[in-house]
Formats: C-alpha cells, structure tokens, sequence
C-alpha cells in the first residue's frame, strides 16, 4: 500500500508540485498501478545478457561552441550573458 | 531548393505546427511533404512534445533523423499531435487538444503518434515521421489504416529525439503504403556519432511480396484474454492469407508476455522520470519565477507545465527508483526485459517472423478509457518489441465495425527488411 | 608508539574531485578552455542538456582516468558504466549528474604520504571514477531587493574525476600531506593543471574515534583543507570536552572565514535514486591497461633527485612536491653540474619562501638567470646574503612586470659585489666601527666576547652584507689588536 504521505513524498522528490485536493485521487491511481506492477515479484533470472556493445568513444577533439545569443534563445530570463534562475540560499 | 505550399484543411487536430512554404531540395524524397511528430527537435521550428511546459521552445538543432530527411530533399511540412511526451495510447494527453481519427471522428486516431497518423491517414502528408516507445507508431496505424514502422531499437538514431524513454524508443518511418515506408526507413536508418545506441547497419532494400518458405510464428498469448475476438477474427484470416501466399505458420508462446506489460511500465516511467526532470524553466520553455526558492519555483513551473498523466508517470518513476524500492521494481523489471528478449530469441531460432494483432481492439471512443490502468493494458500486444529491442511493423488486414484492424509482424534484431517484405506481401496479395 | 590519547584520534577521509585536462568536455565537442571567456560562452544543445541531445564519452578521459588509475596502484574494473545521479538545482543543465555508482572504473589503489610519526603510510584509496561537472551559479540579489542565482553553463560537462580514499588519515596535516602528494601525481601524469582556478574541489569527512561523522563540502582550493579539517578538529572536541555530541550531519567550508557551517537543509538527505545511463554503454577497457605508459612519479624523482644530485632526503622532497619545481631545479642544475646542492638548498629553502612571500609562482622565473646567481654564489663572488638582495630583485622587477636584469647585471647596479681585503671600502668602515663604538672598545678591553660580533655587524650594515664575514672577522681582530 502507498499512502498520502508516501505520494506526498515522492512529489517532493520529483518537484512535480502536488495540492492537496489531488492527492486522493494521485494516491488511488498510484495503488492500482503498484498493485499491478506486483507480478514482477514472480520474476526470476539475472539481467546480463544485455551489455552486448561496449566502449562506444569519441576522439577528444573540440568543435564550436553555439554562439551566445543562439545558446540562450529559450532562455526566459537573462543577465550580462547568464541565465537567471530562482535562489538556492 | 524550392518552398512548396502547404496548407492543408487540417479538421482533425494533427498538426500542431504547420509549415507553409516549407523548403525541399533534391534527393530520394525530392519534393515530398514529410510531417514530423512533436518530440522530434526542428532547428527554427517549435517543438513542443504536445505539453504546456515546453510552449515556444525552438530548438537550436535538427535531430539526427530530420537531418537526413531535409538532406534527401523532403520539405519539413509541420509537427505533428502526439500525446503528451509520448505518454498515452490515444493522443488525448495533448496539452493543445485531441487529435480526431480521420476514419471515424468520434474515435481516437491511437498514439503517442496520433497526429502523424491521421496526417498520414487523411492524405494531408504522403509520409510522417513518428516514434515507438511501446507502441506509439504501431498503434495508431493500425488504428487510421494504415503502415508504420518500429525499427530495430539503435538502427535510427534517436539524437534529437526528445527522450521520454531512452532504452525503448526509436523514430520510425509511418505511411499509406509499405514502398513509402521502406522509402523513408532508407534514408533514416544508419549510423550517428551523436547517438552512442546507434549502430552502423544502413537499410537499403527493396520490398520483395514474396514469402514462400518464410515460417512464420503464431504466438498463443496474441490471441489470448484481453483481445477483441472480432479483431483477432481478422487477424487469423489475414495469417492464413499469408499462408497462402506461401508462409508456413507455427503455433507459439511467449510465457514472459505475463511481465511485459509491467516491465514495460516501471521502465518507461523510470527513465521518463529523470529525463524529464530537465524541464524546470531555466533554459527552455515558459520561464520559471526566479523570486522563490529553487524547489518552490520548480515545483509551480512543473505543476502547471506538464499535463495529469505525465505528472502520474513522474511519480510513478520517481517510486520505482526511490530507495528501498530499486530492487521490488527497476532491478526485476530489467530481469523481465532480458527473460522477454530470451523468449523472442528462442522463437527466432525456428520461426523467420512472429505475427499477430497490432492491437487488442479497434480505435476507441474519444473519452472511452478514462482509468490510466486500462488504457496501459491496451498497450500490450506492442510493448514486448520495445523491451526486446527488435523491429515491428502493422499493416492493415481488414475492419471491425468498419474501423481498420492492423496485422503486427514482428522480426530479428536488424531484420527490419524482413519484417517489410512481409507486410508488403500482404498488402499486395492481402485482398485476393 | 606514543600516541595521541584515545578520545582525540581524528579519522579523516577525502573526495577529491579534479578536472582533467582535456581539449573536449566530457560528452559533448565543447572546448574546456572557457576560464577568460564570458558566461554561456563555451556551451551547446548537449551541454546545455537542450532536449533530445544525448551523451558521448571522450575517450581522453577514460585514458586520462586510467592513467591516475594506474599511477595510484588502483585495479581497473572488468567492467564499469555510467549512472545517472539526480537531483535538482538550477547549475545543474540536465537535472541528473551522469557519475559512476555501483559500477566505477577503478577500484582500490593507495597513496604513499609521510605519516605524522614520520613513517611512510599508504593512504587506501576506494575507488576511482568519472562524472561530469556542473555549471557554476552566482548568487546575487539581497534580503530587501529579493535573491536570484544566474548561471553559466561553461562548466557543465568538463571532465572531472572522483577519487575517494578510506577514512585513514589521522589529522589534518596528514590530510594536506594527501592532497600535496595527490596533486603532484596528477601534475607529473600531464592530465591536469592546477594552476586552473577550482581545477581541484575537496569534499572531507571527519570524525573524533568514538562520536558521529561529519561531512565537510565545498572546500574549493587545496590549501583551504587543512584549514577546514583544523577548524573541525577544535570544534568537534570543544564539543567533546564540554560533554556534548557531535551531530552526525554535513557542514559547508566558508573559505573567507576559515569556518564550517551547518548545512541544516534537508535537501542534504536527497534520495538521488542512481540507476544506469541508458543512452550509453559499459566501458571494458581493463585490457588497455597494459599499454598506458607512466613517466616518472614524484616519488621516483625524489630518491633519483638524492642519488643523482646528492640533494638531502627533505630538500628532495620539497623539490619534487610541485612538477614545476622539480623541472625548475633541473633547469639550473644543468646549467650548475658541480653546484647541485648549493642549487637545491637555494631553491627549496630560500626561493620557495620568496615566491610564497610574493604569492608567485615558479613559472616565470628564469632558470637561466637563476642559474647564473648560483654561479655567482659558487664562484664566490657575493655573499649569501647579497644573493637573498639579488634574489629579491629579480622577483620584484618579476613581479612588477619589468624586464628581470641578470644577477651580474643587478650586482654592478647596487654594487654588491663581495669586498675583498685590500678593498678600501671595508677598511674605512672598521675604522668608522671602532671610532662611533667607544663603549664597545670598552667592552672589547674587558674581555666581553659579544663585542666583537657587535662591531663586525656594524661594518656588516655600512657594507651592506658584501663583506665576507670570515674574512671581515680576520680584519677586525687585527684591527683590535692594533689599538692595543
Ligand atoms: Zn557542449
């Protein structure tokens, strides 16, 4: 069973931002779903067959960069050439 | 290079840009109109992937893929509808409004490639681009009537493929006819330096209709619960069509198909979980409020930017990865995946290709599946490709309440030409 | 062994994070030369983590990593894979940290520093492994006006290398020992270059034998560690001492103030929920091993550095600590064959403290020049103590930006040259000695020994140091004996 908190928790995690008014509803959806991932407990076997390609390089070798204007285009906010972001402290 | 004029009478939603006068040029698809699904970056051209969070992003690149198109002189004709980020079965999920099937407008026209579909399906396009996660291409072919192609997972580079789910998706071609999807795999497929999952294994060929000799798998769980009978109805005359051109079939079982769908789930939203966590409005997309703390601001950016079932695939990763969970979830879920690519490989060592429906039913109500879980059992009978890696195609066998049924034939690893050369089979001789 | 007593033996542990020094980032084509270029400068659609863009490893780094690897005793694993770390923070382009988890690329390995007692110890190394490093972000904005950060993207993806050690170290000199012998080895194997501001970032943990952990971040020179790690020493068993425990919890270094701080901030806790890089593959690369070639370590070159030089076990250890330094040395050796001591003592005693007076560095003095005040010194020419003037000269007219005159060039200038027996000059300032110094005299005449040594250090300052003080010696005595 995943609880209210459990959900609330994971929101967190994923900063996906949930009200309180949806968590009911997130939180139902959320069990029948896990509740039907549990037949993975049947599973037996190991996983290592799948590495079949290794090592897939580049040589260290520098091309252009994009040119500023064009690197921040989408940006929304800028300032003398960085991209302004909320505060962290 | 020349502009064409485009400017179709798009009544069912499927293009969510469309380029007018777009530029072709000179090469294999010298002239033709290519539709281009929403999750596959367009330098100059919005790229949305259907969702709030991503309004007004005009990617500084074109994908690997585009490039190539552009370079075999196909104009860029729009982007196209698709559910949210991939996420969806039936291109509902659109933050800009369903795509409508062109066979019946009250029905879903599939997804995630719904609008490159019905792009394809109404005439707008001769060829569209879609991708396949699980079923995003298959899907809404087989619901609009007409070809798409999964290729072999590494055999298209996904660069500039906007990830919803790295390990099991690929960019395919979709179109009216086998030869044009064949067309357009020609000059897609191949080797990127950009794409460390892409391999050098070029497709060139063309279709041959004949199949004499080809043995041809039927696997039991394809036709099993959960499959409308009156589809699977279709699907077994359309086998014994292929039977009669010359395939020799042979009943199966896949016993991992018991995990696929799971496996399937708990991977997808895995990887989608953290790619999409990128998406916080710093660098791309409606800019976040830079007045709050960085959580809180990304959590508001992130509540109003991504659709309900995004929001529930984010969570549902973020779970599946969370600690103390990894081993219950993510770690059996890749245990299922290589169980399931074992069964495939078994079955590959008697049978040349496995045949069954695309999907369990036909196009359904717009608005019909509301509960997320159903609608993830839809995906069922596509998803084991994915988690194999191995190329699919569906073709159309015939209706159901006069809406299209899709025949799903599923090949090795980098058999792709094969997988081909029995749709077009069909299709030449499917209506004797 | 007397050790310290029980309750304050200190356990420390270090990740160190270097940037290699490659041409590329680490998965896209951008250029790391980005340090005299403005913000988002040295950026494109993967470094900026732009939608749809995918990973490719630089081959450089793997063998730049392996080369560490290799240099410090460590195991390449068979094989080894990326993951992704993640979390959120706006320097951070894609949300997730592509690292190594549970699959790096080296395991175990050590390195050797000179223990507190003394004795040479191996510091046990966990693991090595590759990951990228994020933007930078600046803080701006205040309380009143609101905060913001604005970020630069050119730091995203340079190649960094984490290399972790065990909890082995016992004090926070031991832990600088670490870091100098670590520099060096990275410095030798040409695959980094510390003169890069933030080229090396330390994260510490450290603990008193018996109480909780404590994490100490962002430590982003060499030199602010054992600063940090003395810091914590003190307030750890203040602590202790007044009965209280040691939360086990993570703290910031503030290297303006020399203090750590409580990061009290529950972000701390992140549950990054790692799992493999799906748009890559495993690295198998344990067989290329045999192929690196490694040139010559620090600690070879200290012992060929007394074998060939015959330099002291202390000064060949100085020497060697800094690649720079040691090829600085060879420079003015070759240039001194039969002055290798003289040369080794001047340059690790009294240039290393010259330089760190200034805050120079090696690098723009001229071996050569250097060379010819050996020379000068050999030949007898100057005193020492006109050599620390000649010295001192050269560095200035260095630092200053001036054209650095050579040693006999600023000897002729400031008339340095060392005063012989028969130079007037020195005659005329005993006499001057012994005529300003009656009460001296005096004492001379009473027998007081440290009168002598009075007068010669007078006759010292009026020649300003060019005297030679044996000679001088022999001078005054006769000139003492000749007023009797
Ligand atoms: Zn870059």
């Amino acid at each position: 069973m995943v609880s209210e908190k459990d959900v609330e928790h994971i929101g967190e995690l994923a900063d996906i931002g949930i009200d309180a008014a949806e968590l009911a509803t997130f939180t139902g959806q959320f069990n029948a779903i896990v509740e039907y991932f549990d037949v993975l407990d049947k599973v037996h076997g190991d996983d290592a067959g799948a590495r079949d390609r290794y090592n897939i390089l580049r040589e260290d070798e520098a091309e252009p960069s994009l040119p500023r204007e064009v690197a921040l285009q989408n940006a929304g906010a800028q300032e003398d050439g960085f991209i302004k972001a909320p505060r962290v402290m | 290079m020349s502009a064409l004029r485009f400017e179709p009478d798009d009544k069912y939603n499927a293009f969510l840009t469309v380029c007018k006068a777009p530029e072709g040029g000179n090469g294999k698809l010298s002239g033709i109109p290519v539709a281009v699904k929403d999750n596959i970056s367009t330098q100059g051209i919005e790229t949305t992937c259907a969702s709030k969070i991503l309004k007004g992003y005009i990617p500084p690149y074109d994908a690997h893929a585009v490039e190539l198109v552009k370079a075999a002189g196909a104009a860029i004709a729009g982007k196209t509808n698709m559910d949210e980020f991939g996420m969806g079965t039936s291109t509902e999920n659109s933050a800009f409004g369903p795509t409508l099937n062109p066979r019946d407008t009250g029905r879903v026209p599939g997804g995630s490639s719904g609008g490159s579909a019905a792009a394809v399906a109404s005439g707008m396009v001769r060829m569209a681009l879609g991708t396949d996660t699980g079923g995003s291409i298959r899907c809404p072919a087989s619901f609009c009537g007409i070809v798409g192609l999964k290729p072999t997972y590494g055999r298209v580079s996904r660069y500039g493929l906007i990830a919803y789910a790295n390990s099991l998706e690929t960019i395919g071609p979709m179109a009216a006819n086998v030869l044009d999807v064949s067309l357009l795999m020609s000059v897609i497929a191949g080797h990127d330096r950009h794409d460390a999952t892409s391999q050098d294994r070029p497709y060139s060929h063309t279709p041959s209709a004949d199949i004499k000799g080809t043995r041809i798998g039927i696997p039991q769980e394809y036709f099993g619960a959960g499959v409308d009978p009156a589809v699977a109805a279709v699907v077994k005359k359309a086998i014994g069509r292929l039977e009669e051109l010359g395939a020799v079939t042979v009943p199966c079982s896949i016993p991992s198909m018991e995990y696929a769908l799971a496996a399937y789930y708990v991977i997808c939203t895995s990887e989608a979980s953290s790619n999409l966590a990128r998406f916080d409005g710093v660098r791309y997309g409606p800019a976040v409020e830079i007045k709050k703390s960085w959580h809180a601001a990304f959590q508001d950016a992130r509540r109003e930017g991504f659709g309900p079932e995004v929001r529930r695939r984010i969570m549902l990763g973020t779970f599946a990865l969370s600690s103390g969970y990894y081993g219950k979830y993510y770690a059996k879920a890749q245990i299922a995946r290589e169980n399931i690519r074992k069964d495939f490989a078994r079955l590959f060592a008697d049978v040349d290709v496995l045949c069954g429906p695309t999907m369990p039913t036909i196009a359904f109500k717009l608005g019909e599946k509301s509960d997320p879980l159903s609608m993830y059992l839809s995906d069922i009978l596509t998803v084991p490709v994915n988690l194999a890696g191995i190329p699919a195609i569906s073709v159309p066998c015939g209706t159901v309440q006069d809406m299209p049924v899709g025949l799903q034939i599923m090949g090795r690893p980098f058999e792709d030409e094969r997988v081909i050369d029995v749709a077009y089979a069909y299709e030449q001789g499917g209506q004797p | 062994m007397t050790g310290p007593e029980p309750e304050t033996q200190v356990v420390v542990g270090l990740e160190v994070h270097c940037q290699l020094d490659t041409k590329s980032k680490l998965f896209c084509s951008c250029s790391t030369d980005y340090r005299n270029d403005g913000p988002n400068t040295h950026v494109c659609p993967i470094c900026l983590g732009l939608p749809g863009t995918m990973p490719m490893v630089n081959k450089k780094v793997i063998e730049y990593a392996m080369k560490v690897a290799k240099a410090l005793n460590c195991e390449i694993a068979e094989e080894s894979e990326f993951a992704r770390k993640n979390y959120f923070y706006p320097d951070l382009n894609k949300a997730y940290q592509i690292t190594q988890y549970d699959k790096p690329l080296a395991l175990g390995g050590y390195v050797e520093i000179e223990g507190d007692d003394g004795k040479e110890r191996k510091i046990q190394l966990t693991r090595i492994h590759v990951e990228e490093d994020p933007g930078r972000l600046v803080y701006m904005g205040n309380a009143e006006r609101g905060r913001y950060s604005l970020v630069d993207y050119n730091r995203a993806g340079i190649p960094l290398i984490e290399i972790v050690s065990e909890p082995e170290m016992r004090s926070p000199k031991e832990a600088r020992k670490f870091l100098n012998k670590l520099r060096a080895t990275l410095e030798y194997l040409g695959v980094f270059d510390s003169d890069k501001e933030g080229s090396l970032r330390v994260d510490a943990n450290i603990s008193i034998k018996g109480s909780e952990r404590v994490e100490v971040k962002n430590i982003t020179s060499y030199k602010g560690v054992e600063k940090a790690l003395t810091f914590e020493v003190t307030r750890q068993k203040n602590l202790l001492r007044r009965g209280l425990k040691v939360d086990r919890e993570t703290r910031h270094y503030l290297e303006a103030r020399g203090i750590t701080q409580s990061a009290r901030s529950k972000e701390m806790e992140n549950d990054y929920r790692y799992f493999p890089e799906p748009d890559l593959r495993p690295l198998r690369v344990k067989s290329w091993v045999k192929d690196i070639a490694l040139p010559e370590l620090p600690d070879a070159r200290r012992e060929r550095f007394v074998a060939q030089y015959g330099c002291s076990l202390n000064h060949a250890r100085t020497l060697t600590g800094e690649l720079k330094t040691a090829n600085f040395f060879e420079a003015v050796v070759a240039k001194n064959k039969d002055s290798c001591t003289l040369a080794a003592t001047w340059i690790a005693d009294t240039l290393t403290g010259e330089l760190n007076y200034r805050d120079m560095g090696i690098d723009g003095v001229d071996p050569v020049k250097f060379a010819g005040l050996i020379a000068l010194l050999k030949a007898g020419t100057i005193t020492d103590k006109s050599g620390v003037e000649v010295l001192r000269a050269m560095l200035d007219e260095q630092h200053k930006g001036e054209t650095v005159e050579t040693p006999q060039a600023i000897v002729k200038r400031l008339n340095l040259g060392k005063t012989a027996g028969d130079d007037g000059a020195i005659h005329a300032a005993i006499k001057e000695a012994i005529s300003e110094n009656p009460k001296a005299i005096e004492d001379y005449r009473a027998g007081k020994k440290g009168a002598m040594n009075f007068l010669v250090g007078q006759v010292m300052k009026k020649t300003r140091g060019r005297a030679d003080p044996g000679e001088l010696n022999k001078l005054m005595e006769t000139a003492l004996k000749s007023l009797e």
